[in-house]
């Protein structure tokens, strides 16, 4: 009845899990509680649940990013704390089967549903207003991704209280994740969370690409589009190109696992390194899927605290360009100690460090923008220039490890562990703090508190220098990655200075806890009348923030790059049109949640082998869509006279926040625009 | 997989009531939509190169089991091939006919096709059935699981092609010819028709490469 | 260019010594190709640190230089664009990348661990098996086999051929240089020399599983007199390592005490690399046991010819 599920799936012995699982189930409780208290449920349906508003759909990825960066992060903790513990004879606190669980989860969970959501969630919530566009091209599309991608951060997080997860390493390789030696459900969590959110994360790529060259406002051509959707447009190339790569190896591997074949089997001529090729081949474009759009967000915030054009803006696009296209040319170099030849090698590790030139060009036209600008250091800012010195460090290391013959001794190191943690952490991590203190504005109406969003970069620069500048060091020293615990005591002062690091940034993070509590607190006094709290130069500055659910009530028209700055140069950027005509906007659809929710029992039931109730979620999301193509009320209109009570009043708190010029942080410039 | 089709719907009424010219930047839906399907098909066209390339490198992984020289029946795989193909000459009237806005046609057509593509599936299922009673199932050897994973994949697209198939004459009955239906069905006939040139691919390199 | 290389190197040196004061086991080879590989390490980070040192000061100095307080600095509100900047700053990068990519093309075939090392001294053969979770080291030439210890002479070149009986890992001996993996069915190659005598940390960089932490070995590298020696303790062991003991052996077990086997079945790395090998028609029937006596040869290398060596390539 319930295949290979249990009671005894839920692992009572382990005294960490159980508190855990203590606390959020008292917290889920608490939580229910207050939305039932307050009414709330309709609310979050009706507003959000149901939503196929990109930018509220934009903002539940952050969130959910949000708090999976917390679930990612205590298990950074845990691992750094073993591993500062577990010296000479020592065991430390977390046996292997645990600990193994451990930082395949913090992996895991860190890239697909932590990473992930953050790029996405910015791509949603600032590409369609960068281009002018009332929605993304599939509204219920959009929204469908996102619950598939809930249902992914469901099955994982479910993992941890109900049988266990994959204790395999974040990419699985077999054949240590085949059924032989990891008979567990752990894999089979692995493979379903990832292919449910991988389903929606396609789906996602497709959707973005065709807004971006469908729906960009009237005159604006692909040269004159904000760099942030330039690196949008790529990444979704790359996603829906990488992607499909990660469905087909998931399946091939779940082919093994429940259907007996021999793909990646030690028998019957299975062939594991097919595996290791093809995984990797969607895993390098996936780095650069992650750190494109940040680039993106670093040019936007670069230029706009630097009071200047972005420098070289045509050289920025073609090195995107160039990145997305080379980025499929190099995963061999994830695996150069497998025997290939040396041609092979060779040839796979000058196409890696042919990378870092339009890599280098970028990080110069950063600079030479900032260069006889008057550079303002508002907290994106400082995210921004602490990741261009760090980014630096990570690309030489990173070109370091391109080159095979260093290679050879440094590969699967905690010095390659420094590495990606200082392109990942330095690139992204700070990347999307930068995006979500920039934007935050355009979504809320609200600036963040700049005290605290300073404090948490300070924490998190320092913590991140703490915590893995030691790693190079022990990688140098010959210590491998992924260690329970170790027989040299040579390496413990080292890794306690890097679990003291994490401290830091676990205070980082705490600092940006601290700082949304804060600014909503102080939402009043932090709040954005002008819409263009940074003297902004791309059009969703145009509008009031937060942004109108419709975006733009009359579409902008765009000549060049920057338009909205030279409108405000020229003195008609808030020019109110004669006449508003009604907008065309579709219809909220619980469609997506219905089809999330069956994909999660859908998932469930796979991993326990619960065939019916398989059955019934693969029948229950088939049909939840057929039932929406039957749906002919899909979408309605907004009378001009409602579009224009809600822009006369936007322009009327404009007006006067013109003659009373009372934007504390962004005076200056305002006053330079004028 | 025709979300895209789905989502971006909307009546035809509204056109009437707001006039065309509007917002022509939001009715633009339909080349929207085939873009978007068009991008799809790329994507799933990446997954079955992932799957030729695995057989590729699998091939001769045959483990002391049987091999494709042994196994396959070209006559029957022909058989099955000319039912696709004809399947998709069959579909190509159904569009000629709702270019003519000739909806009972379209359903009849797309009945014929939905009968075709069901004889094609049948033959499939039955082709696995004698295989596996054979013991050259997919757990005989790497070759075989990289045979039944590669063909059963398009299998089970041309399933999911028959099931929007039958929704498709659904709506076309109940609905007729609105701008929704045709764009759907535009996408479908993409779909069925990059089926078929994906079993060309696997006539060739699965069944008549392992003939020889 | 020799000199500017053995410039570089000592930049690279100078950074690395401010990192640490400490031993750095990568970066103290007492092999060859551990030498070659520090030295290359050390280039290709004095060649980067020409780019990457000026652009991370400018990274400091032009944020402050430009500060909006700053009124002294000159400000060019439009200025975005400079032919001569772009050209400065896409070509010295590759010119530097031109340099590394020459660089590693020579050195990835000089340091092709497939590649047999050049030496007058005749070289050793050591046939490698990872099991869950040890390993194990045969030497065919002398019939003898260890258990998560490797003795190798000083100064002359040895001959690694390396399998799985699991799942993957990797054989690594950080101070000797090169690692490669460890996969079943596959033989895959590596050639090490020891120069200087000592205990080296042997391990796997590949987690393998539950006992993964504990996969490590000693490589003892030895004069010929006490390589000798330790090949007369091993073969004074009196236990076989046959078809029943390597069995017994394979099971998964974790911090296996050092164990010697004065007697090897010949054959058995073979047997181990075909037990795996699907795709060959003549062994599967024999799948899932141990065909002993499949092959029967003095020579260790002999043996090895008889399997087609599985390479990594696609």
């Amino acid at each position: 009845m319930f295949g290979k599920l249990t009671l005894e799936a839920i692992p009572y012995h382990e005294p960490i899990v159980m508190i855990t699982l203590a606390a959020v189930i008292l917290g889920g409780l608490a939580t229910f509680a207050l939305v039932t208290r307050f009414k709330l449920w309709g609310y979050l349906w009706n507003e959000w649940f149901t939503s196929v508003d990109h930018k509220k759909i934009g903002i539940m990825y952050v969130i959910v990013a949000l708090v999976m960066l917390l679930r990612g992060f205590a298990d950074a903790i845990m691992m750094r704390l073993q591993q500062a513990m577990a010296a000479s004879d020592a065991a430390g606190y977390l046996p292997p089967h645990h600990f193994d669980q451990v930082f395949t989860a913090h992996g895991v969970i860190m890239i697909f549903f932590v990473a992930m959501p953050f790029i996405t969630g910015l791509m949603n919530l600032v590409v369609p207003l960068q281009i002018g566009a009332r929605d993304v091209a599939y509204p219920f599309l959009n929204s469908l991704s996102f619950w598939l991608f809930m249902s992914g951060v469901v099955l994982v997080m479910m993992s941890l209280f109900v049988g266990d997860f994959a204790a395999t390493g974040w990419l699985a390789y077999p054949p240590l994740s085949g059924l032989q030696y990891s008979p567990t459900v752990g894999v089979d969590y692995y493979i379903w969370a990832l292919q449910l959110s991988g389903l929606g994360t396609t789906l996602s790529g497709i959707n973005f690409i065709v807004t971006i060259m469908k729906m960009r406002s009237p005159g604006m051509k692909l040269m004159q589009m904000p760099v942030f959707t330039w690196t949008a447009l790529v990444t979704n190339i790359l996603i829906v190109a990488a992607f499909p790569v990660l469905t087909v190896t998931l399946a091939l591997l779940t082919a093994d696992r429940y259907l007996d074949m021999h793909f990646f089997t030690n028998e019957l001529g299975g062939n594991a390194m097919m595996y290791v090729n093809l995984i990797w081949i969607w895993g390098h474009p996936e780095v650069y899927i992650l750190v494109l759009p940040c680039f993106g967000a670093y040019s936007e915030i670069v230029a706009t605290f630097s009071k200047k054009p972005l420098f070289g803006y045509k050289s920025m696009v073609y090195a995107t360009s160039c990145i997305g296209v080379l980025s499929f040319v190099v995963w061999l170099h994830h695996f150069f100690t497998m025997g290939s030849g040396a041609n092979v090698n060779a040839f796979f590790g000058i196409t890696t460090m042919i990378i870092s030139v339009p890599t280098g060009a970028k990080l110069f036209n950063w600079l030479f923008t900032m260069f006889r600008g008057r550079v303002e250091y508002n907290v994106p800012m400082l995210w921004t220039v602490g990741f261009m010195v760090t980014f630096v460090i990570g690309g030489v290391t990173g070109v370091l490890l391109a080159v095979p013959g260093a290679d050879f001794v440094l590969h699967n190191s905690v010095f390659l562990i420094a590495h990606f943690h200082n392109v990942i952490i330095g690139g992204v991590v700070f990347g999307v703090f930068a995006a979500i203190n920039y934007w935050f504005p355009k979504a809320f109406g609200f600036r963040l508190n700049e005290f605290w969003g300073k404090a948490s970069f300070w924490c998190w620069l320092v913590g991140f220098y703490m915590a893995f500048m030691p790693l190079y060091v022990l990688g140098l020293k010959g210590m491998t990655r992924r260690m329970n615990h170790y027989a040299n005591p040579d390496w413990q002062p080292y890794l306690i200075v890097a679990a003291l690091g994490a401290a830091v940034i676990a205070v980082g993070i705490f600092c940006t806890l601290v700082q949304f509590y804060v600014s909503i607190r102080d939402r009043k006094k932090l709040t954005d009348p002008s819409g263009d709290p940074w003297g902004g130069r791309t059009l969703e500055w145009s509008i009031s923030s937060p942004a109108p659910f419709y975006n733009f009530a009359t579409l902008p028209q765009v000549r060049e790059l920057d338009q909205f700055w030279e409108d405000k140069q020229n003195g008609v950027a808030y020019v109110q049109p004669a006449k508003y005509e009604d907008i065309h906007m579709p219809r909220n659809t619980g469609v997506g949640v219905v089809m999330g929710a069956f994909g999660t029992v859908l998932g469930f039931a796979l991993v326990w082998h619960i065939w019916w109730m398989a059955a019934a979620g693969l029948v229950g999301m088939v049909a939840a869509f057929i039932v929406r193509a039957y749906d002919r009320d899909i979408d309605y209109w907004v009378p001009a006279a409602e579009v224009e009570k809600i822009e006369r009043s936007r322009h009327a708190q404009l007006k006067q926040f013109q003659t009373t010029q009372v934007a504390p942080v962004a005076a200056p410039s305002r006053q330079k625009v004028a | 997989m025709s979300s895209a089709a789905i989502s971006a719907t909307h009546g035809a009424l509204d056109d009437v009531l707001h006039g065309g010219g509007v917002d022509h930047h939001h009715h633009d839906d339909g080349s929207k939509t085939l873009l978007g399907f068009w991008i799809y098909l790329m994507s799933d066209c990446l997954i079955f190169s992932g799957l030729f390339a695995t057989f590729a490198v699998l091939a001769h992984a045959t483990a002391g089991g049987p091999t494709a020289k042994e196994l396959f029946e070209l006559p029957y795989v022909l058989g099955e091939t000319m039912l696709l193909l004809i399947s998709s000459v069959t579909f190509g009237m159904a569009m000629l006919n709702m270019h003519a806005g000739k909806r009972d046609k379209v359903v009849a057509w797309l009945a014929v096709t939905f009968l075709f593509g069901a004889g094609f599936i049948a033959m499939e299922v039955f082709e696995f059935a004698k295989l596996i009673h054979e013991g050259a199932g997919p757990s005989r050897s790497a070759f075989l699981s990289s045979y039944f994973t590669l063909v059963g994949t398009h299998g089970l697209h041309v399933t999911s092609g028959l099931i929007w198939l039958v929704v498709m004459m659904d709506q076309m009955r109940r609905f007729g010819l609105t701008d929704a239906t045709r764009r759907r069905l535009s996408c479908l006939s993409l779909f069925w028709h990059f089926l078929d040139i994906v079993w060309i691919c696997v006539f060739t390199f699965v069944y008549l490469r392992g003939a020889i | 260019m020799h000199a500017l290389f053995s410039r570089l190197r000592y930049a690279g040196v100078g950074a690395a010594v401010l990192l640490s004061g400490c031993n750095m086991e990568v970066l103290t080879p007492k092999g060859d190709i551990g030498v070659h590989e520090k030295s290359l390490i050390l280039i290709a980070l004095g060649l980067m640190a020409i780019v990457a040192i000026p652009v991370i000061a400018m990274t400091l100095w032009f944020p402050w230089r430009y500060r909006s307080g700053n009124k002294k600095a000159t400000y060019a509100p439009n200025w975005s664009h400079s032919t001569r900047i772009e050209l400065v700053v896409w070509s010295i990068p590759a010119i530097i990348i031109v340099i590394l990519a020459t660089i590693t093309w020579t050195s990835s075939h000089a340091l092709d661990p497939y590649k047999p090392l050049e030496s007058e001294a005749k070289p050793v053969t050591v046939q490698v098996v990872s099991l869950d979770w040890k390993w194990l080291f045969v030497y065919p030439e002398y019939g003898v086999a260890s258990v998560n210890e490797l003795a190798l002479p000083v100064d002359r070149p040895v001959n690694f051929q390396i399998t799985s009986d699991s799942v993957m890992n990797a054989f690594f001996i950080p101070q000797l240089g090169s690692q490669i993996y460890a996969m079943a069915g596959m033989e895959t190659k590596l050639h090490l020399i020891a120069r200087e005598p000592g205990s080296y940390e042997g391990l796997s960089s590949n987690f393998s599983g539950e006992g993964f932490s504990d996969m490590h070995f000693k490589a003892i590298a030895t004069s010929e007199d006490g390589f000798k020696d330790w090949i007369a303790k091993a073969k004074a062991t009196q236990v076989t390592l046959d078809g029943e003991s390597y069995k017994a052996l394979a099971q998964p077990s974790q911090k296996v005490p050092v164990s010697y086997y004065g007697q090897v079945t010949p054959g058995l790395f073979a047997s181990v690399v075909n037990k795996h090998m699907g795709d060959m028609s003549h062994d599967a029937a024999s799948h899932g046991e141990m065909p002993m006596d499949m092959h029967h040869h003095e020579d260790g290398d002999a043996v090895s010819s008889n399997i087609t060596p599985a390479k990594a390539e696609k």
